[in-house]
């Protein structure tokens, strides 16, 4: 292979941030729907291991990895709508509902993920966008799976939705104001539900590509909180599918940076460079906050609280 | 039959211990002839690493007249583990415990071994000395010989004479096996060189995936590990085309034909020892060592990948070390600073003292211990 | 969050007789008990029918439940010992939601208190135990004040979002404490297992009389105790409450808003550092990595669950300790996963959560009921 000096570590982060950004995209274009219907779903997580879980776990009974994708988005359209129907009642706290589903989730992941630790199952395949080039490193840093490209395309697509078509109006609407969407005859409750179930879908395949193809395998330590961290970002990426896809392609990247400089033999103080992404997305939330206006692009009855 | 017995010494354990008779009496255990091992995990006894190498040693125990052996996966470095084995003792009788995860000694094993006088204690690892509990007690193994021999194939592997290793963390037990890969792989062809990198985390999937990756950019194209669980390194590299040495345990299925070889555990034998001892009414050993001529460690079966001429390297090389003795640190050798670690003529055997406290990284290693 | 019920029996005109309000107050706080009793019962009986399903015994499962966590003397200081360091996690969340506040971070305060005890302790070297502990233990504090309250800090003058940027600063600390671990702090004869120097037999923190149970029990009860007064009892809590209610109506009466939320995730990082020095002077005796245990995480549910009363932190504490305690006996006793307790916790959570929808519709616990003069006979009706 080509020693291709530091050019290697821009190489590996862009490649770091399209292996690593997929399963962050997914669950933050699907909070985004949840949150813009004006509810958070903080059990994420728990529904992005549920989901690496059922879809490896599918892909080993079925032998076919997109099965197991499908799986993976029907449970975790099943822990969305679970979350909504919960919410539904007056005065359950969504968030605390969230952290308690978050629990749950991982919890029936990890009981039924049980045998399926060892077995090895089929990969979801990969698009070979680099074939032009002749450096190996930059054909697989280009080795791009087909849901990254699904998801690159989902998050256009719902930037446009939620502006240009009606369903994306009223999950507007529902989320930015209640009443105002009750006097126009709309059931915010059963909007709310089912943009729960959307996000829970996305969070769900967004765990499929965690087993099925990076780091493709399943174990309890799979997602590690990516779950969680992703929520996060949708506040980073101000309620904007376009900027979630920004913001996860930058959390990846940096994630690749730690690795990526010890191998060009920049190797004091690793526990440092693996918090880049950390380090990173907090120095612009901090850049980007401000104490006189409120979030812009918040949805109104977010955090409200019950 | 075995089944129904441990069943209803379960039911009167769970009977007595509900009582409160937390100090059941031991003799009534010997007595009853049965033998119960507690065997104690930080991970998934399926991990394909370190923990499964554990769990066939146990699995080898259950086989065995009068041993009934307890396990429990999963358990934190914390309060969680002291309470786990006390919990094995009063409710389950256990007479012999193996904590066997590094973290699990100092101080959560020496406690309980100074509570439980009785109960022996030993530890994988080979942090035991003359100071502590003498019913507790170390077994570990010189798997940085494995680490040898999985550098000599790797050299004969090797097309761009750069191999790879993930590493969790800098410490001398991981500093050590990196050498031992190195060495064996310049021993055939001192060119060779090897890049390291840690993860600083003894699990955790993405970033091990992430350095596997790294790595192969790098140019590697062989690729060893030392974290607990090898699978997710063994898979990425087989999947990028690189060679894979496996490590801890048999990772021939997940990697098939770009499988090399591998370093693995043997508990097998030391657990069987273990219980021998205790059902002679001996305790066992308290600072139990070997390498691959004591049967501790072993290696995979050679994959198609391997030549003619790298079996036939490899083995002379394992034959070496069946007489015991051999030494992977010998001079001239410094480290990849420069540093002189031993002059000519200077060897440091398997046993030696010092490998104990390596902190530092052999020439042709491109990372920092 | 604060579902604190109305007192319309104090308000109504002709104020009722004393014994009246007394048999009021005990219908409120039956409620408050019934409730998530009925809940955690629910819980178990849906548990039972999954267990039932996998050909498990669920008799079996709450024998081992009661057997492991509270049974016996061994039992229950297991799961005290367990639901210490959740005492103060859950503070670190509690705390913060006086003021509406969602703060996730509290492990990065854990570790890193941790860690600063650790660090600090060989410079005490020379003070008698009586000063030196508590220098630990403030040392350990003003860590995880100082993390937590630059959250608050952000989020006051900054307007970061406090749930995301605790989150972050979580992570960063976890690393940083890795980072001076393995490197400044580390004591270089810890071979294989890197720490930081072995904290003098001295510093040791050790169990409470009478107990096997560290001293971070007794304190973090005590620490729940204070921090009910500190939000029930004083007007730092009462102004606390009313910015978390409306911010803009705080600013307008001139409450303090910046400080009271500076205050507040200070105290509450504080208070979840201890936990961290207790785990280093009480448990490991140094400070490593085993200190990422995620009792911070544990936390958020027992905070949440609590329904952010800091008293009720500690019921639901040791409920957790008992069920996580139980764990080992049902993993070698019934062949099950050691993520069985998980589902059982997660599924009580959902049950408990949802059962807030409950609160006044039962006419039993009214106090309405039990203030009229004729004492109607209770019916246990829905309200509609």
């Amino acid at each position: 292979m080509t020693d291709i000096g530091l050019w290697s570590v821009l190489i590996a982060v862009i490649g770091g941030a399209i292996r690593v950004s997929t399963p962050f995209l997914f669950v933050s274009l699907g909070e985004t729907i949840t949150e813009r219907s004006g509810r958070i779903n903080l059990g994420l997580e728990g529904t992005l291991v549920f989901g690496a879980m059922s879809a490896y776990a599918t892909a080993v009974l079925t032998g076919s990895a997109w099965a197991g994708v499908a799986v993976a988005g029907l449970a975790g359209g099943a822990f969305g709508l679970l979350h909504g129907w919960i919410c539904r009642f007056p005065r359950v706290n969504d968030v605390a509902v969230g952290i308690a589903l978050m629990l749950f989730g991982s919890g029936l992941a990890f009981f039924f993920g049980k045998p399926f630790i060892q077995p090895s199952a089929p990969q979801l395949p990969a698009l070979a966008f680099g074939s032009w080039s002749d450096l190996p490193q930059i054909q697989a840093a280009l080795r791009v799976n087909v849901l990254f490209v699904i998801g690159a395309a989902l998050s256009v697509f719902l930037w446009w939705a939620l502006r240009n078509t009606r369903v994306g109006l009223i999950v507007r609407i529902a989320g930015d104001s209640a009443d105002a969407a009750r006097a126009m005859g709309y059931d915010v409750d059963r909007v709310r539900l089912l943009a729960t179930g959307a996000g829970g879908v996305l969070a769900g395949i967004g765990g499929a590509y965690l087993s099925l193809y990076y780091p493709g395998s399943w174990n309890e330590g799979i997602s590690s909180g990516q779950g969680l961290m992703a929520v996060a970002l949708v506040v980073f990426a101000r309620w904007n599918p376009l900027a979630c896809f920004g913001a996860a392609l930058l959390f990846g990247g940096a994630g690749a940076l730690g690795p990526a400089l010890q191998s060009v033999g920049i190797s004091q103080g690793y526990y440092l460079f693996y918090a880049a992404p950390y380090v990173l997305t907090l120095g612009v939330l901090i850049a980007t906050s401000s104490p006189d206006r409120a979030l812009a692009g918040a949805p109104g009855e977010l955090g409200q609280g019950k | 039959m075995v089944a129904k017995h441990s069943l209803s010494r379960r039911t009167l354990l769970g009977g007595t211990a509900a009582l409160g008779l937390a100090a059941l009496p031991f003799g009534t255990a010997r007595a009853a002839g049965k033998m119960t091992v507690g065997v104690i995990y930080v991970g998934p006894k399926d991990d394909y690493g370190y923990n499964q190498a554990h769990a066939q040693g146990a699995a080898a125990l259950k086989g065995m007249a009068g041993i009934e052996v307890v396990e429990e996966e999963n358990v934190r470095e914390t309060n969680d583990v002291q309470k786990t084995m006390e919990s094995m003792i009063n409710l389950d009788g256990a007479s012999l415990l193996l904590p066997t995860s590094f973290g699990y000694f100092d101080p959560h094993v020496l406690i309980e071994a100074k509570k439980n006088p009785t109960v022996q204690f030993r530890h994988c690892g080979g942090l035991w000395t003359e100071a502590n509990p003498k019913n507790a007690g170390s077994y570990f193994g010189y798997i940085a010989q494995g680490q040898y021999l999985n550098g000599v194939v790797a050299a004969h592997a090797t097309k761009s004479k750069k191999l790879g290793f993930v590493a969790a963390k800098p410490i001398p037990q991981v500093l050590n096996n990196i050498n031992g890969f190195i060495l064996g792989a310049r021993s055939v062809d001192p060119s060779i060189t090897c890049q390291v990198i840690f993860t600083g985390e003894w699990s955790l999937a993405v970033k091990e995936a992430e350095a596997t990756n790294a790595l192969i950019d790098g140019g590697a194209d062989v690729i060893t590990c030392h974290v607990d669980s090898p699978k997710v390194t063994v898979e990425t590299a087989a999947r990028r085309g690189a060679f894979v040495c496996g490590y801890h345990a048999d990772q021939s299925a997940l990697a098939k034909d770009k499988y090399l070889t591998g370093a693995e555990w043997d508990w097998a034998p030391i657990y069987k020892g273990f219980v021998a001892d205790m059902q002679a009414g001996k305790a066992p050993p308290n600072f139990l060592r070997g390498g691959l001529a004591d049967g501790f460690v072993k290696m995979s079966a050679y994959g198609p990948g391997v030549s003619e001429a790298a079996r036939k390297n490899a083995d002379a090389v394992k034959a070496e070390m069946m007489k015991g003795g051999f030494a992977i640190i010998k001079g001239p050798l410094s480290d990849n600073t420069g540093k002189q670690i031993a002059p000519a003529g200077k060897a440091y055997a398997e046993n030696a003292i010092e490998l104990e406290s390596t902190n530092y990284l052999v020439e042709g290693v491109r990372g920092s211990a | 969050m604060v579902a604190d019920t109305a007192h319309p029996d104090l308000d109504s005109a002709g104020s009722p007789s004393p014994a009246l309000q007394v048999r009021a107050w005990i219908a409120r706080r039956t409620e408050a008990v019934a409730i998530p009793l009925g809940a955690v019962a629910t819980g178990f009986a849906l548990f039972s029918l999954f267990l039932i399903a996998l050909g498990k015994s669920p008799a079996g499962f709450l024998d081992l439940i009661y057997r492991g966590g509270f049974g016996s003397p061994f039992a229950l200081q297991n799961s005290l010992q367990r639901a210490a360091p959740l005492l103060f996690a859950a503070l670190c969340v509690a705390l913060p939601a006086r003021l509406g506040l969602v703060v996730i971070g509290g492990e990065g305060a854990i570790v890193l208190g941790g860690v600063a005890a650790a660090a600090i302790a060989p410079a005490l070297a020379g003070l008698p135990p009586v000063l030196g502990i508590p220098a630990m233990a403030l040392c350990a504090a003003l860590a995880g004040a100082a993390w937590i309250g630059a959250v608050g800090a952000l989020r006051a003058y900054r307007g970061v979002n406090e749930t995301i940027a605790s989150l972050l600063m979580s992570y960063i600390a976890i690393a940083l404490s890795n980072h001076l671990i393995e490197g400044l702090l580390r004591d270089p004869s810890s071979l294989n297992k890197p720490s930081t120097r072995a904290i003098a037999e001295a510093f040791r923190v050790g169990p409470m009389p009478g107990m096997k149970v560290h001293w971070g029990l007794g304190f973090g009860v005590l620490a729940c105790v204070a921090a009910w007064v500190l939000t029930e009892r004083t007007t730092l809590g009462f102004a606390a409450r009313i910015a978390g209610g409306n911010v803009r109506a705080a600013q307008i009466q001139g409450l303090p808003v910046g400080r009271l939320i500076v205050g507040f995730t200070a105290l509450g990082g504080a208070l979840a550092a201890l936990a961290g020095f207790f785990e280093v002077t009480a448990v490991h005796g140094n400070a490593n990595a085993s200190l990422v245990a995620g009792y911070g995480y544990t936390g958020i549910l027992v905070a949440f669950l609590a329904r952010q009363n800091p008293l009720a932190i500690v019921p639901v504490a040791f409920l957790l300790g008992g069920i996580e305690a139980s764990g080992g006996l049902i993993q070698r006793r019934m062949q099950l996963p050691d993520a069985t307790v998980l589902v059982l916790e997660g599924l009580l959570f959902v049950l408990v959560l949802m059962s807030e929808t409950l609160y006044g519709r039962y006419k039993v616990f009214s106090p309405h009921l039990w203030t009229r003069t004729r004492a109607a006979a209770p019916v246990m009706a829905v309200a509609s």
